[in-house]
């Protein structure tokens, strides 16, 4: 049943229809409200025999999660920028010892300077603690993820993380469709856990394991994850099967058949991007188009390169930024078109290409081009920092940017580049003091003085 | 695409306005979406909330930069925000406060734009009345959906009967009323 609901509730009554058994968390904005949702449902009763266990701290939510989950238990939890930092330690090691838990992460910026709005620092610097990741474009596809990622988790034996921006996504009310319990209970089976902790028959899970094996468990982690690659897009299947729709999966491609430049980007933004998009091949016939980044990790290399063909140009949108480096998507955009053909699907995986738009083999990529006439051109904006809105204004004017062949390779959107040049100034003068609480003065956010 | 932007303060229900916007939209059978600004709200902070009515599905999630009504829950905002920044010439604005359009210092807009769509209603004054708490939201709504058209007033009383209970659902929906008999007045002034 449609419904008029805010993106968090919607999440809450997805997960809620996942039965799940245990659920721990400690709230932190802006994954409050799925949490708050879910913690009044197991109080009416509405999800016994559940147990909602309050915990002191995310560490300890995450602990929680991977006792039960090693216990046999369906477990969940939420967290969003600090508090998914704080649980680093215990995310390496729920995918280390192969537990299948659901977290959601509202996304937000990671301070200092303390910021509570929306990026996606938080999830990308967890990128590689061995969690599948999905990031949601819009709440519909935030919530059909969370009942596919138990299915993911499940049947590989991973956990997963559903990423969808904070307070964009989370705070949003918009028209939605939350599966019924009998769509939910024909597409997830209960859990049934490859391995168990039980009194009765007793394994050790978690040994240490020294220099002799290391590695082997670590490439076997590895091809684990690559097998999601095939697993996501079937899965996908099925439950399109069951609710009519079709959400989630791989990446999908927007409006890419005739063009010769493509926007990667993922999450929330590519509403608003695609609007631009059509705005300017309608206003000036550009030929431009999106590639709609879904799962990030695993990385779906041979997807992507075939999905942006021997387009001329790639500008890769990201919503976190890699101090010292620049753009991380961008890094693996840029390993995935470096692939041979033959090598797209990678060595330990059959090549699987995407299930709903399967790409026009006619515009893989050809390696030749690729690498002697440094095709494509690809290019890193970095946009919607600590929460500035990213609009139609701003996109209207990158794109123009690019088609004219001006766009640098590492462009920061809509900066306030005199800000950065006056406060620079002062650095060269020898003005001491941080670089946040003097741009505050500058901008008069605050007065003179300690801030 | 109809867009509208509310003004007020922490406390004044402005969110729960744009949800209620929203939710009466798509009982209409209409496309809506609402969203709040984004910030660490709390009691008397300023608080800025969004609402995009549609008959297509919304893909846009950029602030509503110009919107096609502005609803000011909080008058003390005139002076400090820019509330009708960006704002369509044909647009409504719609203020919650005891005093005309004259006496709030906007004759000059009220005369540049068109008269009929510059409104002001006494919403916390009815809500007093008629609630017991001066919480405008929800006749403000009731105005906006006289003055606009953009959703009728049986819709809007649906959503509250869902939203809330007892009195405070009837309560908001004498207050709808009230406030929209209000501005029908004062289009036949």
């Amino acid at each position: 049943m449609r419904e008029q609901i805010e993106g968090s509730q919607a999440v809450a009554q997805a997960v809620a229809r996942c039965r799940p058994e245990v659920i721990c968390a400690y709230p932190i904005t802006p994954q409050t409200h799925i949490v708050e949702a879910l913690s009044r449902m197991v109080r009416a009763g509405a999800l016994a025999p559940c147990e909602f266990v309050n915990v002191e701290s995310e560490l300890a939510a995450m602990s929680v999660a991977i006792g039960a989950c090693a216990a046999g238990a369906r477990a969940y939890t939420a967290t969003a920028s600090q508090g998914l930092l704080y649980m680093a330690e215990a995310l390496f090691n729920a995918s280390g010892l192969g537990l299948p838990i659901v977290m959601t992460v509202g996304n937000r910026a990671i301070g200092a300077p303390i910021n509570i709005w929306n990026d996606q620092s938080d999830s990308m610097a967890m990128r590689d603690c061995g969690w599948v990741q999905l990031y949601a474009a819009d709440n519909q596809e935030a919530l059909d993820m969370h009942v596919q990622a138990f299915r993911v988790a499940e049947e590989l034996s991973l956990p997963v993380m559903v990423c969808m921006d904070g307070f964009v996504l989370t705070h949003a009310v918009e028209p939605l469709e939350v599966p019924s319990q009998e769509q939910v209970d024909a597409f997830l089976p209960a859990f049934a856990p490859l391995q168990l902790l039980d009194p009765a028959d007793p394994v050790t899970i978690g040994a240490m394991v020294g220099p002799e094996a290391f590695t082997e468990v670590r490439v076997l982690a590895h091809a684990k994850h690559m097998q999601a690659l095939d697993a996501i897009p079937r899965i996908v299947g099925e439950y399109e099967q069951i609710t009519g729709r079709p959400s989630g999966g791989l990446l999908d491609r927007y409006r890419c058949d005739d063009a010769d430049t493509i926007v990667v980007a993922l999450g929330s933004v590519l509403g608003t991007l695609e609007e631009t998009i059509d705005e300017l091949r309608e206003q000036q016939g550009a030929a431009i188009g999106a590639v709609r980044l879904k799962t990030f990790r695993p990385f779906p290399r041979q997807e992507l390169a075939q999905a942006i063909g021997d387009a001329e140009r790639v500008i890769v949108l990201e919503r976190a930024f890699a101090v010292g480096a620049g753009g991380i998507v961008t890094d693996n955009v840029r390993a995935a078109l470096a692939l041979a053909p033959d090598q797209a699907g990678g060595p330990d995986r059959a090549r699987a290409p995407d299930r709903a738009r399967a790409p026009d083999p006619a515009r893989a990529p050809d390696p030749a081009r690729v690498q002697d006439q440094g095709r494509p051109r690809l290019h890193t904006v970095i946009a919607g920092l600590g929460g500035r809105a990213i609009t139609r204004r701003s996109l209207r004017g990158l794109l123009r940017r690019a088609l004219a062949g001006d766009l640098e390779e590492l462009y920061f959107l809509d900066l306030r580049a005199e800000v950065v040049e006056r406060e620079l100034e002062r650095a060269r003068k020898g003005v001491s003091g941080p670089h946040a609480e003097s741009i505050l003065r500058d901008l008069r956010m605050v007065m003179a003085g300690p801030v | 695409m109809f867009s509208v932007r509310i003004h007020g303060r922490g406390g004044q229900g402005v969110v729960t306005a744009a949800e209620l916007l929203s939710a009466a939209a798509f009982v209409e059978g209409l496309q809506a979406q609402a969203f709040p600004s984004f910030g660490s709200e709390r009691m008397g902070a300023p608080v800025l909330a969004f609402c995009r009515v549609d008959t297509r599905p919304i893909r846009l999630r950029e602030p509503i930069a110009e919107p096609d009504a502005v609803v000011v829950a909080d008058p003390t905002l005139l002076h400090h925000v820019d509330v009708f920044g960006g704002l369509a010439g044909d647009g409504y604005m719609l203020i919650n406060s005891m005093h005309t359009i004259g006496e709030l210092g906007l004759q000059e807009l009220h005369e540049r734009h068109h008269p009929e769509r510059v409104v002001s209603v006494p919403a916390s004054e009815i809500a007093r009345a008629c609630l017991g708490r001066p919480i405008p939201n929800v006749a403000l709504l009731g105005a906006l959906a006289r003055l606009s058209a953009l959703i009728s007033l049986g819709s809007l009383e649906a959503v509250v009967r869902e939203r809330f209970s007892g009195t405070a659902a009837e309560g908001n929906i004498a207050a709808a009323r009230q406030a929209a008999a209000q501005v029908a007045e004062l289009a036949h002034a």
